[in-house]
């Protein structure tokens, strides 16, 4: 199993990974690319063009935990969605592909803009396994005394396995 | 938050920016059980220039508390912290710092 990132002079971070780790992390953030869809805006060019959306929260729970609501009030909270929910989704999609782009069996090595990219787009990936899954902080332990046999052990194993990596870029960008 | 346990690494020392506290809006970021202990740290020391330490201070805060105040200064500033804390799936909102 990949030993997870390390540090390189100049800011780079390189990690290997085995083939089918590659395999799973593109699955996964094929997954978030496919559920965080490009920014929707109106149909007036001028909004289309500032990336003003409709200001609607999403119902998807993954969604909502992807762009939460920045106010109590909804009013405000639909109006900050308005202008900000459009850049925050072209941003999140643009981080996605810097990691399928960049992510290959054997040795990664990244700039520190795409380490970046891989951190934020790796920490989507586990907001929405997080939320499938409806971890808690005990996720650890939980795997730890999970059967192999459960349904959700494979699932778990992999959520463990991202936020080891996660944990290993933070420090090597540390 | 989850922490997975390892060993720390040596700090890197960044300007440091004090939140201002007579200002009258607020940024709150919120507990919750995916983000790492190590990422919103590190989330902190890179979106406000915050020392470890400060940084370190404010995670440990969310995580024991809840939430903590990680910005304060007028609401455009703190809506824009709040977009950058967005992109970095942190979970962070926006108030008057009246509202307690």
């Amino acid at each position: 199993m990949s030993s997870g990132f390390s540090s390189k002079e100049g800011g780079v971070v390189v990690a290997e990974f085995e083939a089918p780790e590659v395999a799973i992390l593109r699955s996964l953030v094929e997954l978030v690319l496919g559920l965080v869809e490009p920014g929707e805006t109106g149909d007036d060019p001028l909004e289309r063009a500032l990336g003003i959306g409709d200001g609607e929260a999403p119902s998807d729970p993954v969604l909502a935990r992807l762009f939460p609501s920045a106010y109590d009030d909804q009013g405000d909270a639909a109006e900050f969605r308005r202008y900000t929910e459009a850049t925050l989704r072209d941003g999140k999609r643009a981080d996605a592909r810097t990691m399928l782009d960049t992510a290959r069996p054997g040795r990664t090595e990244l700039t520190p803009e795409q380490a970046q990219a891989w951190l934020r787009a790796l920490n989507d990936v586990r907001l929405t396994l997080g939320v499938r899954l409806e971890v808690t902080e005990e996720v650890h332990e939980e795997i730890a005394t999970m059967s192999e046999d459960d349904p959700r052990y494979p699932a778990y194993v992999t959520y463990d396995w991202l936020t080891y990596l996660q944990d290993t870029l933070v420090r090597a960008l540390w | 938050m989850v922490n997975v346990g390892s060993t720390a690494p040596i700090a890197v020392e960044r300007p440091s920016s004090d939140v201002r506290p007579d200002l009258p809006w607020v940024t709150i970021v919120w507990n919750d059980p995916v983000n790492l202990m190590s990422y919103v740290t590190y989330v902190f020391q890179t979106v406000f220039g915050y020392t470890r330490e400060k940084a370190e201070k404010l995670m440990l805060d969310v995580h024991h508390k809840g939430k903590a105040v990680v910005s304060s200064g007028t609401r455009e500033e703190m809506e824009r912290d709040v977009q950058i804390l967005h992109s970095y799936g942190l979970w962070a909102t926006v108030q008057p710092d009246s509202v307690k």
